[in-house]
């Protein structure tokens, strides 16, 4: 029977605009239903990386998909830059993680080696700096005396998350796609015959398929489509300085200089619910830490301390289902959307526009958080995270 | 564009601008002394680079930053003038690394 859209999208962050983007592209007609203002939007705090190196340690299918998708990056940003003269402030080639002590950099050089192994089919793209390595690849960057080294991931790179969104929203548009703001679903109803009925406050639609890509949201929208997806909030809290002069050449875990100049931060892992305060507490571990890396930031200002949510299932990786209950209903969630918008906004949604299974997405099944029938260890957040 | 109503009740102290040295009275902000400049302009923004004078007076809009004594992004209206004050005009972003 048919419907007035090919697929409904059911959140408008930057998993379901890259999903909602991709499939317009395949001529889809697309709706994308975006919650309210005030909403938990992991977007809200992104840090903007592009982020391999370390990821999915002792889950390679992760380690896999992160570097697809870094390697996708490129084309996927000229691309996007292209259709909307958006500048997404992208770069990439090298993106570092500092130690502060020998045996931090030695164990990160032992688990970085552990890493690469687990995949011999890719080229290797971290190596080790000492300090002297790191001074004389980036001369501008003054590090303070406890950094001994760093680690260094040569498909690691920065964006603009902010423009990234707008970029994505204004190009899924572009290409004849209809977004709805202010518009959190209430209902998502499998029809006789195929197909469903999505219902806002505002509106009633209907489409061939759906795609859930709503962050937190997506446990309660799941249950409406059979998929029960145990995910959890964790707060991130992030500080920024004033717009600086460059200090900071490339970017760094948990510390990046912005195309404008400003210094990001990060980050907390905190286990608090669906809580956004800041603490002070939080704020100096980070700055102590920032200072101890680059100690001139200490004569900047800093202007703001938030916080926000973000979109964890137990083992920190990705969630793609499909319900079996009712085809053509889809769930895809994770934790690092900017990394993996390229995947999204290509493969991902090449595959549900054509219909065709993306063996990609075996790795990462629902059914894995079914404790009866699999008693596999849970990882730990910080492997997700690298 | 701004001048003194009345002149000052206690002996001038000096202070420098931009390696200019200008006069100003005890206990007056370094804000007030920039206004009075021929130009009272004490930064230009960071991204656009268009220039910003001392506004609100009184700690809350942030246009007033300049370098003082080498601190930068220092609100100016909030710092009482000293003898032998460096004030510098900060263009663009205010660089941190030495």
């Amino acid at each position: 029977m048919q419907r007035e859209y090919d697929v409904i999208v059911a959140g408008a962050g930057i998993v379901g605009t890259a999903i909602a983007y991709g499939l317009a592209g395949y001529d889809k007609r697309v709706l994308m239903l975006d919650g309210a203002d005030r909403d938990y939007r992991a977007a809200k705090a992104n840090f903007g990386l592009v982020w391999v190196q370390g990821k999915g340690y002792r889950y390679p299918e992760y380690h896999r998909l992160s570097a697809a998708a870094a390697d996708a990056w490129p084309e996927f940003a000229a691309g996007l830059e292209a259709e909307t003269g958006i500048s997404l402030d992208y770069q990439t080639g090298s993106g570092l993680k500092f130690c502060l002590s020998d045996d931090e950099l030695s164990a990160r050089a032992k688990m970085l080696d552990a890493w690469e192994a687990e995949t011999p089919e890719l080229a290797p793209s971290v190596r080790i700096l000492d300090r002297s390595e790191l001074a004389r690849r980036y001369p501008t960057m003054r590090l303070g005396p406890d950094v001994v080294g760093a680690s260094l991931g040569e498909q690691d790179g920065q964006a603009n998350p902010l423009r990234l969104l707008a970029a994505l929203q204004a190009a899924f548009q572009r290409r004849g796609g209809m977004v709805r703001n202010g518009h959190p679903v209430t209902s998502i109803k499998p029809l006789a015959g195929g197909g469903f009925e999505v219902k806002t406050s505002e509106q009633t639609a209907r489409a061939e398929r759906v795609v859930i890509a709503a962050g937190l949201g997506s446990v309660a929208l799941g249950r409406m489509i059979g998929l029960d997806v145990p995910l959890h909030p964790e707060r991130g809290q992030i500080l920024v300085t004033e717009r600086l002069a460059p200090v900071l050449p490339v970017p760094a875990s948990g510390l990046r200089q912005t195309g404008e100049g400003t210094v990001m931060i990060g980050v907390t892992q905190e286990d608090v619910g669906y809580d956004l305060s800041t603490t002070s507490a939080a704020a100096v571990r980070m700055t102590r830490k920032a200072l101890r890396i680059l100690p001139e930031l200490g004569k900047a200002r800093l202007v703001r301390q938030w916080s926000c949510l973000r979109v964890m299932t137990p083992d920190g990786y990705p969630v793609y289902a499909s319900s079996q209950m009712y085809p053509g209903a889809e769930i895809a969630t994770c934790h690092s959307g900017v990394t993996l918008a390229s995947f999204h906004a290509g493969p991902y949604a090449q595959a549900l526009a054509s219909g065709r299974h993306l063996q990609t997405l075996n790795a990462f099944p629902l059914e894995r958080f079914n404790v009866s029938k699999n008693q596999s260890p849970q990882h730990t957040t910080a492997d997700a995270l690298h | 564009m701004f001048r003194k109503i009345s002149p000052p009740s206690t002996p001038p102290l000096t202070l420098s601008i931009d390696g200019k040295s200008v006069t100003a009275e005890r206990g007056e902000t370094v804000a007030s002394v920039m206004m009075r400049q021929a130009d009272p302009s004490c930064r230009h923004t960071p991204v656009h680079g268009s220039s910003r004078a001392p506004f609100c007076m009184m700690g809350v809009c942030f246009d007033c930053l300049a370098i003082v004594d080498g601190a930068s992004s220092t609100q100016t209206c909030l710092v009482p003038v000293a003898e032998g004050m460096c004030v510098e005009r900060q263009l663009g972003r205010p660089k941190v690394a030495s």
